[in-house]
């Protein structure tokens, strides 16, 4: 069962997500955003969705950060101040995020509008990542200092599967939580292709520096 | 320079009747689909007025459209490039379907289905969004021909700089006026719906100008709605993308002329090709508001001089266009007559939609049972009939002013001298026709205006009775090179999600 969880389904997941990303984005191009409801309800969306995204890049930012950068990343919380200081800013950032998606599902709950244009795979995801945040804060606040051992356990364990060789005795032995919450999101990250999560692959990096008026011509391949 | 061809666009004010044709001939070939209930590609509004989407020329609420940064320096009044990807999970100044109105249907099931009771039944209005019983509050032309006037033609933003006084006279009941203004999208020459938009999904034609939003490239980031200071730009809440008038393209390469134009009944619009120099619309776009229709008028160029000729075949312009573009209405109207202007030109996209203003009613008051028209013997009105023939500037019952602040940035010079020449030629055409007036206020008025009395003629005859095909002179849109970079997709049809899908564009996650 483990060796399922820790060592074939991170794999399956990433297989997923880049073939059904691409797969999508080849034969499904016109729905590969996440389908805004703004337009028919906004101003609980942006307390809900400034909320939500940037708490979540924020702690979704430091997983990967801590992932990259493992040793940088020990030196820093190396210091009770430290430590401390990133728990509670990590926590509150978690919090903010958890608000943010639970006043959203809350949203799309009351308001008919936004009801009506929610398709059952929304639910679906928005049920999902609130999981996955509580779990996270459960996590947090049940099994301090995360942010340091999570640099012992979990970083090895997906620098083994980086490296096609796993080792997933540095996670089998973690509580139930930890597990929970490293399988639901390579769980995620399978769901990403089938959800409104393709919008994240589609951020407009390139607005910061193309030109503002865009030329399209028959048989020029100019765009000025 | 480097000029380039528009497909430009005059509506004739005077002749507008409100009959909202053109919005309907609109809605029916393109916006009859699931979440764009709402759209008006095309709609009429009655001025004084608040409009659709309610207030849309306040752009310190909507923030459309560009600023002027000092000298030669423009940014986006929505926000720069750094906000727009900060902004990107909730735009703050978006719109909702609230400043629209929410589209509804009626229950007419009921009528037939309805149990035996003692009342009649009623087919209640239902959203078209939610499907739940509603209460109107908003529809399309909501305040037509001043409907609630006190609530939305006191709050028309172009009221600003008019005098309490003269606020006050719009509404009196004797001298109450208005006048309708029909708005499609107006193919920009420096777009701001294009500018705003962060996937780069809106383009301009080069060939052509027109404006055209990419459905499959569109993710829904919906700045180019705020961006568009004429918010000509929707917001498919179904689709979950954004629309815009295209122009009628297909017809227009089918060299049809476009649905609204097409049917419009009071005949005011025209259609034609300009030439312009697109190199200059940096330094046009970005001068002081005073000077804009000028600069802007001057950015468009003679189709008829060798040296433009030459530039335009260099960059790939065919004689068939330049021939189009020295019959164009378009450039007659704007260039040579000086008579039709853009609207708003202070939101600095320059709008390639130009307008001839109405004529000003006079002022009248009723004495003894019959208007008394002060000022009706000044430039023209006759001692022996005492009729108002003859709009006085300062006479008029739409200030100036308000004229002013809608189609010349707030310059009256420039009304004032477009009204000049639309009373010469009304005086000219009075004495032609009904002899009543003296050659020397025929010659004066014409002076006045800086017009001879053939042009006076050709205006009079390009408004009142041309032909269909004076009115739309449609160039050769290049359609077989249109195909031809389209190759293997040639096949583009009307589905749900608008022109040019092959397969429903559904969302199935
Ligand atoms: S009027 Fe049309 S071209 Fe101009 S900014 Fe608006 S949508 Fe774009
Ligand atoms: S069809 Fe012509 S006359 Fe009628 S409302 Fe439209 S623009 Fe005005």
């Amino acid at each position: 069962m483990n060796t399922f969880l820790f060592a074939v389904v991170p794999y399956l997941a990433v297989v997923i997500a880049v073939v059904g990303g691409i797969a999508r984005y080849r034969w499904d191009r016109f729905s590969y955003s996440s389908q805004s409801s703004q337009f028919l309800e906004s101003r609980k969306l942006f307390w809900g969705s400034i909320a939500w995204h940037y708490g979540v890049l924020a702690v979704l930012g430091a997983h990967v950060l801590a992932l990259m950068f493992w040793d940088a990343w020990g030196k820093m919380l190396s210091g009770p101040t430290r430590l401390y200081s990133f728990e509670v800013a990590g926590l509150a950032l978690s919090w903010l995020a958890f608000g943010g998606l639970a006043f959203l599902l809350w949203r799309r709950l009351s308001d008919s509008r936004v009801r009506t244009v929610t398709s059952p795979m929304d639910w679906v995801l928005l049920v999902l990542l609130l999981g996955q945040v509580g779990l996270g804060i459960w996590m947090a606040l049940g099994y301090r200092w995360g942010s340091d051992w999570y640099l012992h356990t979990i970083v090895p364990w997906i620098h083994s599967l980086f490296a096609l060789n796993p080792k997933i005795g540095y996670v089998t032995a973690l509580p139930d939580v930890v597990k929970a919450h490293a399988v639901l999101g390579f769980f995620l990250m399978a769901l990403f292709p089938f959800t409104r999560l393709v919008h994240v692959v589609t951020v407009p990096i390139t607005y910061l520096w193309r030109p503002y008026q865009v030329y399209l011509w028959n048989r020029r391949a100019s765009r000025q | 320079m480097d000029i380039r061809a528009q497909v430009s666009m005059v509506f004739h004010l005077d002749k507008c009747i409100g009959c909202h044709t053109c919005s309907i001939a609109c809605k029916n070939i393109w916006t009859d689909r699931k979440g764009s209930e709402y759209m008006w590609w095309n709609n009429v509004e009655t001025k004084p007025g608040t409009g659709y989407p309610t207030q849309w020329e306040d752009q310190q609420k909507y923030r459309g459209g560009w600023e002027r940064e000092g000298e030669g320096k423009l940014s986006l009044k929505l926000q720069g490039r750094g906000r727009a990807l900060g902004n990107i999970f909730a735009n703050p100044y978006l719109p909702t379907i609230d400043d629209y109105y929410e589209p509804w249907t009626y229950d007419f099931d009921e009528l037939f289905n309805a149990p035996e009771g003692d009342d009649q039944p009623t087919a209640r209005p239902v959203s078209m969004i939610t499907g739940e019983p509603i209460d109107i509050e908003a529809g399309p032309n909501w305040d037509d021909d001043l409907g609630g006037s006190t609530i939305y033609a006191a709050n028309d933003p172009n009221l600003e700089g008019l005098s309490s006084d003269e606020r006050a006279e719009l509404n009196e009941l004797e001298r109450m006026v208005f006048f309708y203004l029909p708005r499609i999208c107006n193919h920009c020459a420096n777009p701001g719906c294009v500018a705003a938009c962060p996937a780069g999904a809106i383009h301009k034609r080069g060939e052509d100008g027109i404006v055209l939003l990419n459905q499959e490239k569109c993710r829904a980031w919906r700045m180019c709605i705020s961006g568009c200071p004429y918010k000509k730009t929707y917001y498919n809440w179904a689709t979950g993308k954004s629309e815009k008038c295209i122009l009628c393209y297909p017809r227009l390469e089918s060299g049809h002329a476009p649905a609204c134009f097409h049917s419009c009944v009071g005949r005011i619009r025209y259609l034609g090709l300009v030439l312009y120099d697109a190199a200059a619309i940096k330094d046009v776009a970005a001068r002081p508001d005073e000077e804009l229709v000028e600069a802007q008028r001057a950015m468009i160029k003679d189709p008829f001089d060798p040296e433009i000729i030459e530039l335009a075949q260099a960059n790939g312009i065919t004689p068939d266009q330049i021939k189009a573009a020295q019959d164009s209405p378009v450039y007659k109207f704007v260039k040579v007559w000086k008579l039709a202007l853009p609207l708003h030109a202070e939101f600095r996209t320059l709008p390639m939609l130009f307008y001839v203003p109405p004529m000003l009613p006079v002022l009248a008051t009723l004495k003894n049972g019959r208007y008394d028209v002060d000022g009706a013997n000044k430039n023209g009105g006759t001692e022996a009939t005492g009729l108002p023939s003859i709009s006085n500037l300062e006479q008029s019952r739409v200030p100036l002013r308000y004229m002013a602040n809608l189609f010349s940035a707030g310059n009256e010079a420039i009304v004032a001298e477009v009204y000049r020449k639309l009373n010469a030629v009304r005086v000219h055409m009075r004495q032609q026709k009904v002899g009543n007036i003296p050659e020397s206020e025929v010659a004066e008025a014409l002076g006045a205006a800086g017009i001879t009395a053939d042009e006076a003629e050709a205006i009079f005859r390009l408004t009142a009775m041309p032909t269909f095909q004076e009115r739309f002179v449609i160039p050769p849109l290049l359609r077989d090179q249109a195909f031809e970079a389209q190759l293997g997709d040639p096949f583009t049809q009307k589905r749900e999600g608008g022109f040019g899908f092959r397969a429903a564009p559904e969302r199935r996650w």
